[in-house]
């Protein structure tokens, strides 16, 4: 379980992170929702230790990040996974060695033990033949996918999502949510994503944190999002018609 | 005050950079990308360049040095000198700052500004040791190799200038080169080269890797970065000048 508690975070004196209190457990696909600006990306920035927060604790299963030295830290950040909201794959190396990249690091494997656990996320990912291409000759869904094998090959404990669907088509946005679901489900790992897509939050989201202006406005799973009265909710997701008349519909069906 | 900033932030991050690598094997296949990156594909442009500028340093010479009472093997050995003291080693890594230094800024930033950089940070990787170092490590090995051919291609040029102008006879030009000789010239030139190697990897690596934005400010980092890796040489060249001839 990931537990955070009370994080504070300003940039030159303007407070983005304003006590924001929350868990996230093993198994769960749990979505971080806000208006742009509201401090979702630099909340899983902190998470990631890509942001040092000002105060508040973060804990990873019982530790505590403040508390690890360099090297206990490098060693906690082997059991994290991320999935940049570009990719964040290596241009100069092939699909098969940006995978391959975490694993010549940090794993004691022989080559063909490293090619076969390659091949598996590949598999696993439904990108069987691309091994030899590089980024470049991807199309933005296969990009999402291979950051994703990338993201799971050393089988990680915690795997972080910064916007994957973001340019994406609604077809392969579900298929990557879809994929982000079944590897949390399947590995049992705690999975925190980031997302501005209100279909990828009502589809996979089973638990749903709203970030206003720095401060977690609301908490609660895809089905309480439809019946929730919360002011900052219902402005933030049903801000289109669609989404009011779906929900006006779920809400008339449950009464 | 902005530029001491820059400084100081640039000897923390050499403190980052100078670590002992994470993976040795890894380290190794970066050394020898690098290597043929920022080295060998040099190659070719100081071979050029420094071959025709001998060439023309021996004309110029020569049809300066018209007076009767100046013995033509002066020629050279002014090219000789100018090709090892100055030439070579100082402007070569001036030519070799604009060359390597954008490249290395851009590829850098780009890096930045993808987020590739963040995603070795969430790995666990030292960024600034896995990318920065091998770059050191091979400019500092590799340039005294490029510079001491671009010497011998100099002085060569020199030769081959003259004897296809007439304008110095070839054991002249010979004489020239082997008159007063002193082996300290090449180490001192050598000496600035390493120097030189070391500010050619380090600072537009820090321009790169501190980059905020997007593609427009990767083009200005590498810009910014060119220009002071020439300026802080032209100055290290003077200084070392002073400590290593005067």
């Amino acid at each position: 379980m990931i537990e955070v508690t009370d994080l504070y975070k300003e940039f030159k004196g303007i407070p983005v992170l304003k006590g924001v209190s929350t868990t996230f457990e093993k198994g769960v696909t749990s979505m971080i929702i806000g208006q742009s600006g509201s401090g979702k990306t630099v909340f899983l920035k902190c998470l990631v230790g890509l942001h040092v927060p000002d105060s508040g604790i973060i804990c990873f299963d019982g530790r505590k990040h403040k508390e690890l030295d360099i090297k206990e830290q490098r060693l906690l950040r082997q059991e994290i996974g991320m999935v940049f909201q570009g990719g964040a794959l290596y241009d100069s190396l092939t699909v098969e060695e940006n995978i391959m990249f975490p694993l010549k690091m940090f794993a004691d494997q022989s080559f063909s033990e490293r090619m076969d656990r390659v091949n598996f996320v590949l598999k696993r990912v439904n990108l069987e033949n691309a091994n030899k291409k590089f980024p470049a000759e991807l199309s933005g869904g296969m990009q999402k996918r291979v950051s994703i094998a990338r993201a799971i090959v050393m089988n990680p404990k915690y795997l972080f999502c910064d916007e994957p669907n973001s340019g994406l088509d609604p077809n392969t946005a579900t298929v990557i949510d879809n994929l982000i679901k079944e590897i949390t489900e399947e590995y049992q790992i705690i999975t925190v994503i980031n997302s501005h897509d209100m279909n990828s939050v009502m589809e996979i989201g089973e638990k749903i944190i709203l970030l206003k202006d720095g401060v977690k406005e609301w908490e609660g799973s895809n089905k309480e999002i439809f019946i929730t009265e919360n002011e900052a909710v219902v402005n933030f997701v049903y801000s289109s018609n669609l989404f009011k008349k779906v929900r006006e519909a779920y809400l008339k069906e449950t009464k | 005050m902005k530029y001491l900033k820059h400084v100081g932030k640039y000897f923390l991050m050499l403190r980052q950079v100078f670590k002992k690598p994470q993976k040795w094997s890894v380290f190794r296949e970066m050394l020898f990308r690098e290597v043929e990156d920022l080295g060998l594909k040099s190659l070719g442009i100081i071979a050029f360049i420094s071959f025709f500028v001998g060439g023309v340093v021996a004309i110029q010479t020569a049809l300066n040095v018209d007076s009767p009472f100046i013995p033509k093997y002066l020629i050279g050995f002014a090219t000789m000198r100018s090709m090892i003291l100055e030439f070579a080693p100082t402007f070569m890594s001036v030519i070799l700052a604009g060359k390597v230094g954008s490249y290395i800024s851009s590829s850098i930033g780009t890096m930045r500004v993808t987020e590739q950089i963040d995603a070795l940070e969430v790995m666990g990787i030292n960024s600034l040791n896995y990318l920065v170092l091998p770059k050191i490590i091979a400019t500092m090995f590799f340039y005294p190799l490029l510079i001491s051919l671009a010497m011998f291609l100099g002085v060569f040029g020199g030769y081959v200038a003259g004897t296809l102008t007439n304008l110095f006879s070839s054991d002249d030009y010979l004489y020239g080169i082997r008159l007063d000789f002193d082996p300290y010239y090449i180490q001192y030139a050598l000496i600035k080269t390493v120097v030189f190697a070391f500010v050619i990897a380090t600072i537009p690596a820090y321009h790169g890797y501190y980059v905020k934005g997007g593609s427009l400010e990767v083009g200005r980092a590498s810009t910014q970065a060119v220009v002071w890796t020439s300026v802080v040489i032209i100055l290290l060249n003077y200084f070392l000048t002073q400590m290593l001839l005067a």
